[in-house]
C-alpha cells in the first residue's frame, strides 16, 4: 500500500511529463508555422528564463543587488561557471560584510 | 562524430549545471526530510518529478494540510513553462524517433533546454545522443545531491549565508545572457523582466513566470524585426 504522498508526487510527475511533451504535441500538429509564431518560440529561452530572475532581484537587497551586477559583468566576459562562482561568492561576501 | 564522441561531448556540458544545481538540490532534500517525507519519497520526487522549483513547491505543500489535487495543481503551475521550452525545441528534433522523443522529452529541465538551444544557436543540431549525454549525467547526478541533503541535511541549515538561495537566479541571469546575441533579445527581457515582477506582485507566485514568459513572448511575434519579416529564419536565430 503506498502512502498517499507517493500518489500526489506521481500525479505530479505525470502533469510535469505532459508540460514536456505537450507543447511539441501541439506545434507539431501544424503543417507550417507562420513567422510571428517562429518569433515567438525563439524568443523562448529569454523570456522565460529571465521571469525566474527578475522578482528575485526585485525582492533582493544592497547584497544580492551588487552580487548580480557584478554576476552580470562577469557574464560578458567569462562562461557560466565561472560567472555563477564569481556572482555567489560576491554574495557570501557581501552579505558577510553587510551581515545581512 | 561518432556516438560516443557526442554522448562525451553532451556529458562535457553537465558540470555547470551540477555546480549550479547541486546545492539546490542538496537543500531540497534536506527541507523534504525535514517537512515529513522520507529520503526514499525525496528521491522520488527528484527522479519523477525531476524539477527542482516545483519540488520545493510541493514539499511546502505537503506540511500544510492542503488537498491533494491543489498540490498537483501547484505542481503543474510551477512548471506549465515547460510547455513552451517543448514547443520551442520540439521544432529541432526531426532525426528523432517517437521513442526518443516520448523518453528524452521527460529530461526537458531549464538546463538540459537553455544548453540545446545553444547548441543550435552555434550552428549543431539537437542530436539524441548529445542530449542523453547531457541529461544522463545531470539526472544522475540530481538524484544522488538530493539523497545525499536529504541524509546529511543539517550541513546546510545556514543556506542563506552560503547565498544558496540566491545561486539559481545568478545561475539564470548567465543563461539568459547567453542568448544576448539573438536579434531582439534586449526588450523581450525587459518586457518579461517588467511583466514578471507586476504578476509576482499582483497575482502572485508562479503565474509570475508563464505571465512574464507570455508578455515576452508575445512582443517578439508582434515587433521582433523576424516576425515583420526583416529577416530572413537562419538570420532570426543568431544576429550578431
Amino acid at each position: 500500500m503506498m502512502s498517499s504522498t507517493v500518489w500526489i508526487i506521481l500525479a505530479g510527475a505525470f502533469m510535469t511529463y505532459l508540460t514536456r511533451v505537450g507543447g511539441h504535441i501541439i506545434i507539431s500538429r501544424f503543417e507550417h508555422i507562420n513567422p510571428r509564431i517562429q518569433a515567438g518560440l525563439d524568443a523562448v529561452p529569454a523570456a522565460v528564463l529571465t521571469t525566474i530572475v527578475a522578482p528575485a532581484v526585485y525582492h533582493g537587497g544592497p547584497a544580492e543587488w551588487g552580487a548580480i551586477i557584478i554576476a552580470g559583468l562577469a557574464g560578458l566576459y567569462l562562461s557560466l561557471l565561472p560567472m555563477v562562482i564569481i556572482g555567489t561568492g560576491a554574495l557570501i561576501l557581501a552579505r558577510a560584510v553587510l551581515g545581512v | 562524430m561518432s556516438n560516443r564522441a557526442l554522448f562525451w561531448a553532451g556529458a562535457r556540458r553537465c558540470i555547470p549545471v551540477c555546480v549550479a544545481a547541486g546545492p539546490f538540490g542538496a537543500l531540497f532534500g534536506a527541507l523534504a526530510v525535514e517537512s515529513g517525507l522520507s529520503p526514499f519519497e525525496a528521491v522520488l520526487m527528484s527522479a519523477t518529478i525531476y524539477a527542482g522549483a516545483s519540488q520545493m513547491v510541493g514539499i511546502d505543500l505537503f506540511g500544510q494540510n492542503i488537498p491533494a489535487w491543489v498540490i498537483v495543481l501547484s505542481i503543474f503551475a510551477v512548471n506549465f513553462r515547460h510547455i513552451l521550452y517543448s514547443a520551442s525545441i520540439g521544432r529541432h528534433l526531426g532525426d528523432w524517433n517517437g521513442w526518443q522523443k516520448a523518453f528524452g522529452l521527460f529530461f526537458l529541465i531549464d538546463p538540459q533546454y537553455a544548453e540545446a538551444e545553444r547548441r543550435l544557436e552555434m550552428g549543431g543540431k539537437i542530436e539524441f545522443v548529445w542530449y542523453m549525454g547531457l541529461a544522463t549525467p545531470t539526472c544522475l547526478f540530481w538524484l544522488s545531491i538530493t539523497w545525499l541533503g536529504a541524509q546529511f541535511g543539517n550541513l546546510l541549515k545556514d543556506s542563506h549565508s552560503y547565498g544558496i538561495d540566491f545561486l539559481l537566479p545568478i545561475y539564470f541571469l548567465g543563461l539568459v545572457m547567453g542568448f544576448r546575441k539573438r536579434s531582439f533579445w534586449l526588450p523581450v527581457v525587459g518586457v518579461s523582466a517588467l511583466a514578471a515582477v507586476i504578476a509576482y506582485e499582483t497575482i502572485g507566485s508562479p503565474w509570475h513566470v508563464s505571465i512574464g514568459a507570455v508578455a515576452g513572448i508575445m512582443l517578439a511575434a508582434f515587433f521582433s524585426p523576424q516576425a515583420r519579416g526583416k529577416l530572413s529564419q537562419s538570420e532570426g536565430q543568431v544576429t550578431s
